[in-house]
């Protein structure tokens, strides 16, 4: 009798790997930069191409850091959720110009409202490729210590925000920041 | 029919087409070659399927002016290919490297074939038929067959 069984059992190990396989989405690459320190990028700002933000300025506060684009249509769907992010939780949000054109994203800002405590601007997108960029939109979350605790890839959605992002901030902002004297070991 | 030929040879005439930006000035053909191969083993994030080489998307072009500068530099391959894992991953790289997260992939499919093996040689062993006891009924059974087989092809 168990010997008629052994196919079906076979098929069924079969039938849970695909189910397993096929809720993977392979076109998410892991960031390598989870749980690490978010490496060092220092850029202009998009208002004032003088000031420069270092990336090492980050620390203190957990930071959204949004990657987008005047050029990228699903940043366009996702920026209103950005404004109310912004809007409704304390919490510091950084944007990245990435590869575009100061004029656009300055009109971009005024027309669709600005969400950003500062927009820093990479012109050629090195910095981009610094931070492992592939596909904008990109958001990263860093804590108080600039460790990257998640990055999410592509537009987000009412859901990533609220079951995701929100609760992430929340949970960041309780955990203590090491001290400088730890830091600087 | 003019057209059928002149679109035959079309399609006959695309060889294996790499995604040119900007012509490339290198200083030796040592270093080209680097490039090239470097190029070859890395994988396009935007276009999985595609190694950087191949790739059109912009990323992809992005990534192959740094992979250009970088051996412009004189850099070694594996530094270029670190740059590029720290900040990409592993995922990058078209042949993995072995680690506790790859260990299944280099090696599962010898497990498997291992596997395949006992199997084949359990059902193989559980197949295998002894010496059959035979009593006198039994032969003269036997041979009562067999000479009818014979009487019948003689027949």
């Amino acid at each position: 009798m168990l010997k008629y069984l052994i196919p079906l059992i076979v098929f069924s190990c079969l039938v849970i790997l695909f189910v397993f396989g096929l809720q993977n989405d392979p076109s998410i690459v892991p960031s390598p930069f989870i749980d690490k320190p978010l490496p060092q990028i220092s850029l202009p700002t998009l208002s004032d191409p003088s000031v420069s933000l270092d990336t090492s300025d980050l620390k203190g506060e957990v930071t959204v850091i949004n990657i987008w684009a005047t050029w990228c249509i699903p940043c366009r769907q996702e920026h209103a959720l950005l404004v109310d992010l912004a809007n409704n939780n304390d919490v510091k949000v950084i944007g990245m110009n990435y590869k575009d054109n100061r004029d656009n994203a300055m009109k971009w800002l005024e027309d669709l409202g600005d969400p950003y405590n500062i927009v820093l601007f990479d012109e050629d997108g090195k910095a981009g490729i610094d931070l492992g960029l592939y596909g904008v939109p990109e958001t990263f979350i860093i804590d108080k210590n600039a460790i990257v605790k998640h990055k999410h890839i592509g537009p987000l959605t009412e859901k990533d925000i609220s079951d995701t992002i929100i609760p992430m901030i929340n949970e960041l902002k309780i955990t203590p920041l090491i001290n400088e004297l730890n830091t600087e070991l | 029919m003019i057209k059928f030929f002149i679109s035959i040879g079309i399609c006959l005439s695309v060889t294996i087409v790499y995604a040119v930006d900007i012509p490339l000035e290198f200083e030796d053909t040592a270093q080209q070659q680097r490039y090239q191969q470097l190029l070859d083993e890395l994988r396009c994030l935007v276009c999985q399927n595609q190694t950087l080489a191949d790739s059109h998307a912009d990323l992809a072009q992005d990534l192959r002016s740094q992979v250009f500068s970088m051996v412009s530099e004189g850099q070694t391959n594996q530094a270029i290919v670190d740059y590029l894992v720290t900040r990409y991953g592993n995922f990058v790289l078209y042949r993995p490297p072995l680690n506790a997260y790859t260990a299944l992939l280099w090696f599962g499919p010898f497990i498997l074939l291992i596997f395949a093996f006992i199997v084949v040689y359990r059902l193989a062993k559980s197949k295998k038929v002894g010496d059959v006891k035979l009593n006198q009924e039994d032969h003269l059974a036997a041979s009562k067959l067999l000479n009818q087989s014979d009487s019948n092809n003689q027949g």
